[in-house]
């Protein structure tokens, strides 16, 4: 079910056997990206890659920097449109933003002039159908807020401005207004790249949580190679630009996961076997 | 944010007045406002402003400078309160030539800023000609305006407004053209058009360099008046001061740059105040989005 020119190691992929095509909820066929630097000149951000997400798979992307992790993201919620290739989701190509996605960026960008809860509702206030319906449902949708700001533990914050919050709290925040529409596609760009280690691992958790409740299809792209293996169903390693797909691996550790699991032996072995994909194309 | 401020102003007052934190509850916002004022911060400045004009005045009687070379300000501020019923239509007449060009030059300013700031292309295309029309000396100007529209009022409302033109357009440029490449992209993905990125992020974003930049264009605006008062007019301060100062009437023309200032001042604290009170969130740390 997954390609990727160059070596492709499959770690257990029969876990899955009844994964068909009817599945595949996300599908980046063969695609190239240039970037366009200065007036003549251009960068290959992504060199023929391909990658298949199930619907509801959590995948993610562990790579140096600099692959084209962030690319593969815009490509995939429509911002950008590929050089060569086609990028499908939900079965018909991506042509232009696809309005089912949410994003998180390292940087949590909170709007400083509203509060948090404003700041998470502002998706309802642009997306359809709510964006119709939002004065009408404005209560409604300000509960359903404030709930997903208690599961992530901001309940007590929802009033307070973003600048009152601390790092952690906004990278919270900021999950929340990913998710407040419902999106059936979430895309993650180092969400948790710029917090300590005790907070991004609670932040695993949370994210674990309310994808397990409710299960969009995740590309999450990450530094941090025990959050993939932590987190994703799903990791494909990339190479140095251009970006390729190296391999990829399958994480079989039951749902919901512990932090103790990983310290098991798998687990570590996987972050092991990673991070020698990862040194070896380093190396060259 | 402001109860920050307050508690801190609140907290050094008391220090300095222990007594005064008895009679809390009645007239407390009067008695917060008066606690502020009487904080250190307040104070000083205060106290530096009485101490310029209090050694201006010994200066002038120690060495006996001549009236009309620099008059005391005992005199000058005599002649204000004697020449007042005078002085009075003069000023209306310039606060209000100010008020209007004022607010002329910031909508037409805000609008060519919006323009500029939205596309790079716009951008790209008049910088060069704004930095033109922003390097000649709006004094300049005022002779074109008098041929068009004659001595009076109009040409010193065009003045000024010219001259708060620019500060508004860059600024409100500059808060336009620096949205969060992030923040667009989540706004975006969502189907978010240009209006709705706009109006959601953009504005709202712009608006502490839009009223950062009142400020400056209210000061600006007063420069412009009595400029082209001077010139081209037969009423305002600018006026009074030709005309006091070619009937060697110093204390006069004197009186009218105290005037003046006490003007800006109060226009500037006016928009200082402003920006306080629409912009809180801007003076928080800056590492939020800001």
């Amino acid at each position: 079910m997954i390609t990727a020119n160059g070596a492709v190691a499959v770690a257990g992929a029969a876990a899955n056997g009844s994964a068909g095509d009817a599945d595949v909820f996300v599908d980046v066929r063969n695609v190239t990206l240039n970037y366009k630097v200065g007036d003549d000149s251009s960068t290959l951000a992504l060199d023929q890659t391909s990658m298949t997400l199930r619907r509801g798979e959590f995948v993610a992307i562990v790579g140096p920097s600099g692959c084209g992790k962030s690319s593969l993201l815009k490509l995939a919620s429509g911002l950008r449109r590929p050089s060569q290739g086609e990028v499908v989701v939900g079965g018909s190509a991506v042509m232009k933003p696809i309005k089912i996605v949410g994003m998180a960026f390292q940087n949590p960008t909170m709007l400083p002039w509203l509060r948090t809860i404003d700041n998470v509702l502002m998706p309802l206030q642009i997306v359809e159908p709510h964006r119709s319906q939002f004065r009408a449902k404005k209560e409604a949708y300000r509960a359903m807020a404030q709930s997903l700001l208690s599961e992530v533990g901001l309940g007590n914050f929802a009033d307070k401005y973003p600048w009152e919050l601390s790092g952690g709290m906004l990278q919270r925040a900021s999950l929340c207004r990913a998710l407040i529409h419902d999106p059936r596609l979430l895309l993650l760009d180092e969400p948790f790249g710029a917090l300590d280690a005790f907070t991004r691992e609670d932040l695993w958790q949370v994210l674990q949580k309310l994808w397990m409740e409710r299960n969009p299809t995740v590309i999450l792209v990450t530094h941090d190679l025990r959050e993939a293996v932590f987190l994703a169903d799903t990791v494909h390693v990339m190479s140095a630009r251009p970006g390729r797909v190296l391999t990829t691996h399958r994480v079989n550790i039951r749902r919901p996961r512990t932090l103790d699991d990983l310290f098991t032996d798998q687990a570590s072995q996987l972050v092991h076997e990673l991070r020698r994909h990862i040194a070896h194309d380093r190396a060259i | 944010m402001r109860s920050v401020h307050e508690l801190g102003a609140a907290a050094d007052a008391a220090v300095t007045q222990p007594a005064a934190s008895k009679p809390r509850r009645l007239h407390s916002r009067l008695g917060k406002g008066l606690r502020e004022l009487a904080a250190p911060d307040h104070v000083f400045p205060l106290l530096a402003i009485i101490l310029f004009f209090v050694v201006w005045e010994i200066v002038c009687r120690v060495f006996s400078v001549p009236v009309f070379i620099l008059p005391k300000p005992s005199e000058f501020l005599g002649v204000l309160i004697t020449k007042w019923p005078a002085i009075l239509p003069n000023a209306v007449q310039t606060l209000y030539t100010t008020i209007v060009g004022f607010a002329l030059g910031v909508l037409v300013g805000a609008a060519i800023g919006a323009c500029i700031g939205l596309s790079r292309f716009v951008y790209r295309v008049t910088y060069p000609l704004l930095i033109g029309f922003y390097s000649v000396p709006k004094i300049a100007v005022v002779p074109i305006l008098v041929i068009w529209f004659g001595i009076g009022t109009v040409p010193a409302i065009l003045t000024a407004a010219i001259m708060c033109l620019f500060p508004v357009v860059v600024n409100v440029a500059t808060g336009l053209a620096t949205t969060e490449p992030e923040l667009e992209d989540v706004l975006r993905s969502l189907g978010a058009s240009k209006l709705d990125i706009l109006r959601r992020v953009g504005l709202p974003r712009s608006m502490p360099y839009f009223f950062a930049s009142l400020k400056i264009a209210v000061s600006l605006a007063f420069v412009g008046t009595v400029v082209a008062e001077t010139v081209a007019a037969n009423i305002g301060i600018g006026s009074m001061m030709i005309l006091a100062s070619s009937t060697f009437d110093v204390p006069l023309v004197f009186a009218g740059v105290f005037l003046l200032a006490v003007l800006g001042v109060a226009m500037y604290a006016v928009f200082a105040l402003i920006e306080r009170r629409v912009t809180f969130w801007a003076r928080r740390n800056a590492d939020v989005a800001v």
